[in-house]
């Protein structure tokens, strides 16, 4: 599965590669819940640049991944969506809430700053 | 003989008559086409059409639509005709020649060609019968070429001008760091809105925006379908981590949107774009210099 897994201080960075099949979305969402608990995370970032579409199947696996961090004790922010997949994304109503989405990785870890009081590079 | 098997196909059997008639008539026509033509030119005058045009204008397009016209009864071929009238249509839409005026023409031109021949063949019923049967449908279909000639030039002209409204694209500036406005002027149509957001995404990804401000004071009206294209721009800036700020709804469109039922919960609008910008340093966490704010009631 190209999905990248990288921990940063409290955060959990996962990087996906490519298009990924449906069962490997939902092998990530269990992988990514179950790391988060293992690692005490308390923010996750996902990031989907390279994604070309997102599907229905996808959104939703997204969201899904998205509530189940928030039960295991992290938020969670989408990066890199691009212009034309967010245009399809809303034109097929995909619903993302309540997914937050940022540009880049920078603005990621900014946002998970300020929710979590900041612990993304200070400690370990 | 083999190129003319399939049209012949199409033209009733009669065809042979029809086509010596219409060659009689055609020579009728031509030996008296100054009468005709002048009769035709004082109809016009008197039914008001081409105002806009001088009498001598009148009289040299007159001459050239007659030609044209008997030109295209004698040939059943309408080619030089329809080139004829898109030129005459580039002329004379310009100057705000309206469709009404020039099928008018070509209408009037018809009667006043019909009614010489009742004049000429009023002494032989049949004969002027089977006269009218070879020229009713040239006529007709004359009438109708020259219209959609006219129409078609016209729907030309406004498609370039479509265009040219297109290219007077609307600018996304940058005003502050990651600070957008996108101020829209003018009619905002379905595919102007597509383009409108494919712009403002492109620029929340070159120049990492984080609010963007879209203007739209010089909107004057707006339908449902670019009310949800609207909607869907701020939700496609929000999952490119911008947030879209509405400013200067007018209270016409703002009655609109709210007859329409337009979902407005995922949207932040605010009055004006003085207002717009206040609120968007806000969320950038710019400070504030104070004295701007129409709230700051405690320095009066």
């Amino acid at each position: 599965m190209s999905v990248a897994i990288l921990a940063q201080g409290d955060y959990l960075i996962a990087s996906i590669q490519s298009d990924l099949s449906d069962t490997e979305i939902l092998a990530l969402r269990d992988d990514l819940s179950e790391r988060i608990g293992r690692l005490r995370c308390r923010g996750l970032i996902v990031d989907v640049a390279a994604l070309e579409v997102i599907d229905s199947f996808v959104a939703r696996a997204l969201r899904q991944i998205a509530i189940t961090a928030r039960l295991r004790g992290a938020e969670t922010v989408i990066v890199g969506i691009q212009p034309d997949v967010a245009v399809a994304m809303v034109q097929f109503r995909l619903n993302m809430e309540p997914l937050r989405a940022t540009l880049d990785l920078d603005e990621a870890l900014a946002l998970l700053d300020r929710w979590t009081g900041g612990h993304g590079f200070d400690q370990r | 003989m083999m190129q003319s098997q399939p049209a012949r196909r199409t033209v009733p059997q009669a065809s042979e008559e029809n086509r010596r008639l219409l060659h009689e008539l055609v020579e009728y026509l031509r030996s008296n086409h100054g009468e005709l033509r002048e009769q035709w030119a004082m109809r016009i005058t008197d039914a008001e059409l081409l105002t806009v045009m001088t009498a001598d204008e009148i009289f040299s397009e007159v001459t050239a639509v007659y030609e044209n016209y008997v030109a295209a009864l004698e040939t059943g071929s309408v080619e030089s005709l329809q080139a004829y009238a898109r030129d005459l249509s580039e002329r004379i839409i310009p100057r705000g020649v309206e469709t009404h005026e020039v099928l008018g023409i070509v209408l009037l031109l018809r009667d006043v060609l019909a009614r010489a021949l009742f004049v000429k063949y009023e002494h032989d019923g049949g004969l002027l019968n089977r006269i009218l049967d070879a020229y009713e449908p040239a006529a007709n279909r004359i009438a109708v070429t020259v219209g959609v000639s006219f129409v078609e030039e016209r729907e030309r002209v406004i498609r370039e001008q479509q265009e040219a409204i297109r290219e007077l694209s609307t600018p996304v500036l940058q005003v502050r760091d990651r600070l957008l406005i996108l101020p829209i002027i003018g009619v905002v149509d379905p595919r102007r809105a597509r383009q409108l957001t494919e712009q403002l995404l492109s620029a929340i990804q070159a120049n990492r925006a984080r609010v963007v401000v879209i203007d739209i004071t010089g909107v004057g009206s707006i339908d449902l379908t670019v009310a949800n294209h609207l909607v869907q721009t701020v939700e496609a800036a929000r999952l490119m981590g911008a947030s879209a700020i509405i400013t200067g709804l007018s209270s016409e469109i703002a009655q609109t949107l709210v007859d329409l039922g337009v979902d407005l919960s995922m949207m932040r609008t605010v009055g004006d774009l003085q207002g717009g910008l206040e609120e968007a340093e806000r969320q950038l966490g710019y400070r504030e210099n104070g004295s701007s704010s129409a709230s700051d009631h405690s320095a009066m």
